[in-house]
Order: structure tokens, then C-alpha cells, then sequence
């Protein structure tokens, strides 16, 4: 945490490194007081949740906590031995150690939107994992962006501690009328010792919705971390570069899986310090352009001997109009590393399509299949309502739309 | 007999190259046609053209199958109308699951993979199609694929390259079975599809009885007569003799 408030300030008027500068005072601020949810299933939310894989009714779910603008809306965990769920203001009463990791991962001078959650002491979920506690089902939560021309600021910490697991889905999405609107998304993840920790992060947004998430993960020694995001459906303006540091024998796992439709504009990747002797990182990102503008970046650092890392961006091309970036980088500071990385841009060979249909499938089934395949390819085990968007993105590409 | 294929005349380019000059050829209503022919001669460009890739470009010449004109047909009508191709070198579909493609192409789909294990590809059907496939494996995947679809003309194009010799007896009688015993999802029906076989070694000879052999050079059909006899013609003499042998065949 930055030792006057002052350099945190003068961040508020710093670019991100990365996409389009949103202009913060085009937004005011999204309510912290809001209604109080007891059953989401019942809530007039139950859509926009579904869309982004969050489970209205809770079944096979460890806990569900949900944020609606600013505030907390529902915060609900089945017994659970091992496992806090909360908001970060509560659990800041709660914890006295809490205030520790508070601003550790991320530096709140990162950007503009970094200062303005810091400044702002924006609220958000809290997840802990307590040592030795194995999370069986997994714990959702959902960030919904519900008013018109506000900002919604959450600053999420999650915790999964030494000899602990954890399997987490985060949906975020806007509903219908809050279309021009602007989501920052602070998250700081600290997963320890001998750890497993899930993080999927699926995106629904309104065509003209700004969406800056800021996330940072600190992986502890010998531990497991994979990170998913998923967008399909159109959003304004997307960008995000999600970090991982890694210590010795840790691995990172990034999957992102993409739809750039005309008027997006998303750039988004992955990356990893590799800081710790033996620590190894796959970031592979599979995105479709139907006319939007693609950045798919992936960066690798290796800053100890025996690591190992590899890096693939694939994109395919459906429509002009739009335009896709590859930005492989690989950047080692030691001898002993093994990087690589594989970049590929382009349309679906025609070839692939015609053997498809020498099977009887016609154009649009075999095109369809093709990228299906090649977007779920990106991610094991795909939740059967995502599956359920993913085929109705698809379905409606093969449209024209 | 019916006719079920015959080309007429057919020429075609692939880029700026033309690789078809001029061919003649038929195949009747349940008859087994073996192509030879030096490599480079325009035999799989002949497959690829029957199949409708648009690699290939007919620039004058007809198709016709089962008496249709089908030489602007897409490759999926073609499939429709009942015409499936083995390929030797089938491009790999990365992200689409050989079981997910075989169950979308067939209604039989289902059924088929049930047997997948009598083709040894019971542990590919969650692989992606092709990759990473050894040349046996390749050619089990694309009979099972066909075993499924139930084509009534097959386009064979060396189905018994690159595999072992420990493969050979399962491709070659799967080959059989597709060619002799059918299979419907009714139960086993027994028909006789139709097929264009290419063969450089004739081993495959060994498992079918083929009716007919057509030689072709130069991207034409330069002669035609009995298989065998052309086959120990071709392992004598090699393809020199051919350009001496003006037995061309009338349609």
C-alpha cells in the first residue's frame, strides 16, 4: 500500500498500458445500497446470471455471492467447513490480518481504475479457503452492472490457503437497460502453499459497456492455478491483462476463449512471472473476429533456472471489417528456461470445412462445428449453460449478425 | 448395368495447371474400378474432382452420377446423393472429436461407434479428427467415418499405403465390408456399393475383387481392361508400355 495517498491520486489521471482511455467522469457512481436478495432463483436476475454460468438455483454450488452496482445483493454458503464468504468490508471487520493483503498483489497506481477502486475503498467479495479445507462443488459469484451511465467498482479478494483447493466461476454481466455503462473489477488472489485454486471468469456484456477487470494472483510454492475467461456475446470496449507470479514448482494455466463481434473492441490475455526455480505456465488463447477488433497478448517472464513455458494465440477470421492482433512476447533472465510460443491468424482452411461436408454436413453445420471446436478446445469441461451461449453465439455468427 | 458414374471429357486445372485432359471413364452400379497410374498422373485430383473440392476446377467436362449432372454440385450434395471418399492424406480438424463428427454425420452415428472397437478406434473417439494420427490409424478413422455414412459410390484412394503389415488384414477386410457386406441401422443388409479404387502395389487386390482397372497418364484414361491382368502388365513392364498402347476406351 502506498505510503500517502497522494501518488495513488495522481494515478487517477494514468492510461492503462493497454485499449482504449475510458473517461471516468462520463459515469457516476453505481449505488452501494441495494436490494437485499434472499432467493436468486426467484430474482429478476435469474437471466442475466445464467448467461454467464452462474447457477440461479444454487445446486452443486458451494456458495454464491452476488453484487448488484455497488453493493452486496446475496451472500449465501451451504456448511461448509473451511470456507468464508463475505463482502471485503465485512471481512475487514471480521480479520484484522485481512488489512495485510489489502493492495499487495495489485499496485493501486497501476492505472487510473486501479486508483479509483483504491481511492474509492471500493467493496467486493471476499472467498477464503482455509488451510487444509478441500472446497467440494464450486463457489460462484456474480458482478451485475443493473444502472444506466454508472460505474460499478468492486475491489474481490480471494484466498485459498496452504494445503487447500477451491474451484471458483465469476459471472459478470450487464442487464438490458444498463447498456452504456463501465465495470472495473479489482481482484486479488492469493492462493498458498501446495494449493489448487480454479478461477473462471465469464463475461456478458452491453454493446456500448466499458469493462476494465484488473486481476493479479500470487501463487505459492508447488500450487496449482488455472485461470478461464470466456466472452462471447458483443461488448463496447474490453481490455485486460491479468498477472500470475509464480514460486518454486507452481504452475499457471491460462485458457481465454473470445468472440470480437462488430463494434468490440477486446484485447486480453495472460501474464506470468515465472519467479520460482521448477515453476512452469501454458497460456493459450483461442479468439473469433466477426468483424470486431481482436488483441490476444500473452507475455511469459522467466526469472529462474528450470522453468518451462509455453504460449499459443490462435484467432480465426469470420468477417472483415475488424482487425486481430497476436502479441506473443517471451522474456527470460536466466539461461536455464524453456519458452516457447506459437501464434496463428486466419480464416478456417477451406480444406477442413470440405471434409466436413464430405461427411453430408452442409457449409454453415461444418463451419460451425469447426469453431465450436476450436473455442470449447481452449477449455475442459465447459458449463452446460455456457455450452448453451456458446452455440447460440455461434448460431447467430452463421446468421450474419 | 446402370451406370452410376461416368465422366465425360472432363478437364480440369488446379492453380494455374491443368492436371485433367480429357477423361473418359464409367463405373457401373455395384462395380469395384481400380485406377493406376504413375504417380503425378492426375488419379487423386480425379477423386478430388468427383468429390467437388474446390482446390479443383472444372473447366469443361461433365460428372454425372446416377444419371444427374452433378459437376457444379457442392461436395456435400454430392455426399447426399450417396458419394464418400477415403483420402490418404485427410486434413486435421483440430477441436472437432472424431466420435462428435461420425454422430453428426450419420444417423447411424450412434450405432457405428458401438463397434468403434472392431476398427481399434475405440480410444480415439475423443481425439481430435486426424491429429496426431499414424497412417493406420488415419485409414481406420476414415473407414469407420465411411462404415457410418453408407455411401453408395466409394472413392478409395490407396487404402492400403502407409499402413503396417500387422494393419493391413483389419483395413483390408474393413474395406470389404464396406464395399460386399453393408450394414444398415435396421440390421445387416446386403448390397454392393460401388467404388473407384487407387492402388499402387494392388494389395488391396488381395481383399477385393475388382471388376475393372483404368490406367491413366497425363491426365487421361489411357487404357482399361481386367485388373490382374493389368496389374502384373504394370509390375512387368511398368507404365512405358502404356504410352505404346493406343487401347482407348469408348464410352
Amino acid at each position: 500500500m502506498p505510503d500517502n495517498d497522494k501518488a495513488v491520486r495522481d494515478a487517477l489521471d494514468k492510461k492503462a498500458a493497454y485499449g482504449a482511455d475510458i473517461d471516468l467522469d462520463r459515469y457516476d457512481e453505481g449505488s452501494r445500497d441495494v436490494e437485499r436478495i434472499s432467493d436468486v432463483g426467484k430474482s429478476d436476475y435469474k437471466e442475466y446470471m445464467e448467461k454467464v454460468g452462474v447457477v440461479a438455483d444454487e445446486m452443486n454450488r458451494s456458495g454464491t455471492l452476488m453484487f448488484i452496482d455497488n453493493g452486496l445483493s446475496h451472500c449465501h454458503a451451504q456448511p461448509q467447513e473451511g470456507l468464508d464468504m463475505m463482502s471485503v468490508h465485512e471481512a475487514l471487520s471480521k480479520f484484522d490480518w485481512l488489512k495485510d493483503y489489502m493492495w499487495k498483489a495489485m499496485d493501486p497506481t497501476k492505472d487510473k481504475y486501479t486508483a479509483k477502486s483504491y481511492l474509492e475503498d471500493a467493496d467486493g467479495y471476499f472467498i477464503r479457503v482455509r488451510s487444509g479445507y478441500h472446497v467440494k462443488n464450486p463457489v460462484q459469484t456474480c458482478m451485475l452492472l443493473d444502472t444506466d451511465r454508472t460505474v460499478q467498482n468492486v475491489h474481490n479478494i480471494v484466498i485459498v490457503e496452504d494445503n487447500a483447493s477451491l474451484e471458483m466461476i465469476t459471472g459478470c454481466s450487464t442487464s438490458h437497460h444498463a447498456n452504456d455503462a463501465l465495470h472495473v473489477g479489482v481482484s486479488e488472489i492469493y492462493v498458498g502453499d501446495n494449493a489448487n485454486l480454479t478461477f473462471s471468469m465469464i463475461h456478458s456484456w452491453g454493446k456500448q459497456t466499458g469493462v476494465r477487470p484488473r486481476t493479479a494472483t500470487v501463487v505459492g510454492k508447488n500450487s496449482n492455478y488455472t485461470n478461464n475467461y470466456v466472452i462471447l456475446n458483443p461488448v463496447g470496449s474490453l481490455q485486460s491483462f491479468p498477472s500470475a507470479s509464480l514460486a518454486e514448482g507452481a504452475t499457471a494455466l491460462y485458457n481465454t476463449m473470445c468472440i470480437a463481434h462488430e463494434g468490440s473492441d477486446i484485447d486480453t490475455g495472460g501474464l506470468v512471472y515465472l519467479n520460482g526455480r521448477g515453476s512452469s505456465a501454458q497460456i493459450m488463447s483461442r479468439s473469433i473476429s466477426m468483424g470486431g477488433h481482436m488483441c490476444a497478448r500473452g507475455r511469459l517472464v522467466g526469472n529462474a533456472p528450470e522453468v518451462k513455458a509455453h504460449l499459443e494465440c490462435r484467432s480465426i477470421i469470420m468477417k472483415d471489417g475488424g482487425s486481430t492482433n497476436a502479441v506473443p512476447e517471451l522474456e527470460a533472465h536466466v539461461a536455464d528456461v524453456e519458452m516457447t510460443h506459437e501464434a496463428a491468424v486466419g480464416k478456417i482452411a477451406r480444406d477442413q470445412i470440405e471434409y466436413l461436408m464430405s461427411r453430408g454436413l452442409d457449409e454453415d453445420q461444418a463451419v460451425s462445428m469447426i469453431v465450436r471446436g476450436f473455442l470449447s478446445g481452449s477449455i475442459n469441461g465447459l458449463p452446460p449453460a455456457l455450452q448453451k451461449e456458446l452455440d447460440a453465439a455461434i448460431e447467430q455468427a452463421n446468421l450474419g449478425d | 448395368m446402370t451406370e452410376m458414374l461416368k465422366i465425360v471429357d472432363l478437364h480440369a486445372v488446379a492453380g494455374e495447371r491443368e492436371i485433367l485432359k480429357g477423361v473418359n471413364l464409367s463405373v457401373s452400379e455395384g462395380e469395384t474400378c481400380v485406377l493406376f497410374g504413375p504417380n503425378g498422373s492426375g488419379k487423386s485430383t480425379l477423386m478430388a474432382t468427383i468429390m467437388g473440392y474446390s482446390t479443383i476446377e472444372v473447366t469443361s467436362g461433365q460428372i454425372l452420377f446416377k444419371g444427374e449432372d452433378i459437376t457444379e454440385l457442392s461436395v456435400d450434395q454430392r455426399a447426399k446423393l450417396g458419394i464418400g471418399m477415403m483420402m490418404q492424406r485427410p486434413p486435421n480438424i483440430f477441436g472437432v472429436k472424431l466420435g462428435d463428427l461420425i454422430k453428426a454425420s450419420s444417423s447411424c452415428g450412434e450405432e457405428v461407434l458401438k463397434d468403434a472397437s472392431k476398427f481399434k478406434m475405440q480410444n480415439f473417439l475423443d481425439r481430435e479428427v486426424n491429429v496426431g494420427f499414424s497412417g493406420g490409424e488415419i485409414k481406420r478413422s476414415e473407414l469407420l467415418q465411411l462404415t457410418a455414412q453408407r455411401p453408395d459410390f466409394i472413392l478409395l484412394d490407396e487404402p492400403e499405403s502407409g499402413v503396417d503389415l500387422e494393419n493391413i488384414d483389419l483395413i483390408g477386410s474393413k474395406v470389404r465390408d464396406l464395399l460386399y457386406k453393408g450394414r444398415s441401422c435396421m440390421g445387416n443388409v446386403q448390397r454392393h456399393v460401388s467404388s473407384l479404387v487407387i492402388t499402387h502395389t494392388g494389395q488391396i487386390l488381395d481383399y477385393i475383387g475388382a471388376d475393372r482397372a483404368y490406367v491413366m497418364k497425363e491426365g487421361r484414361i489411357c487404357c482399361s481392361g481386367r485388373p490382374m491382368d493389368l496389374l502384373k502388365e504394370i509390375k512387368e513392364n511398368g507404365y512405358g508400355e502404356c504410352a505404346t498402347c493406343q487401347t482407348m476406351i469408348k464410352l
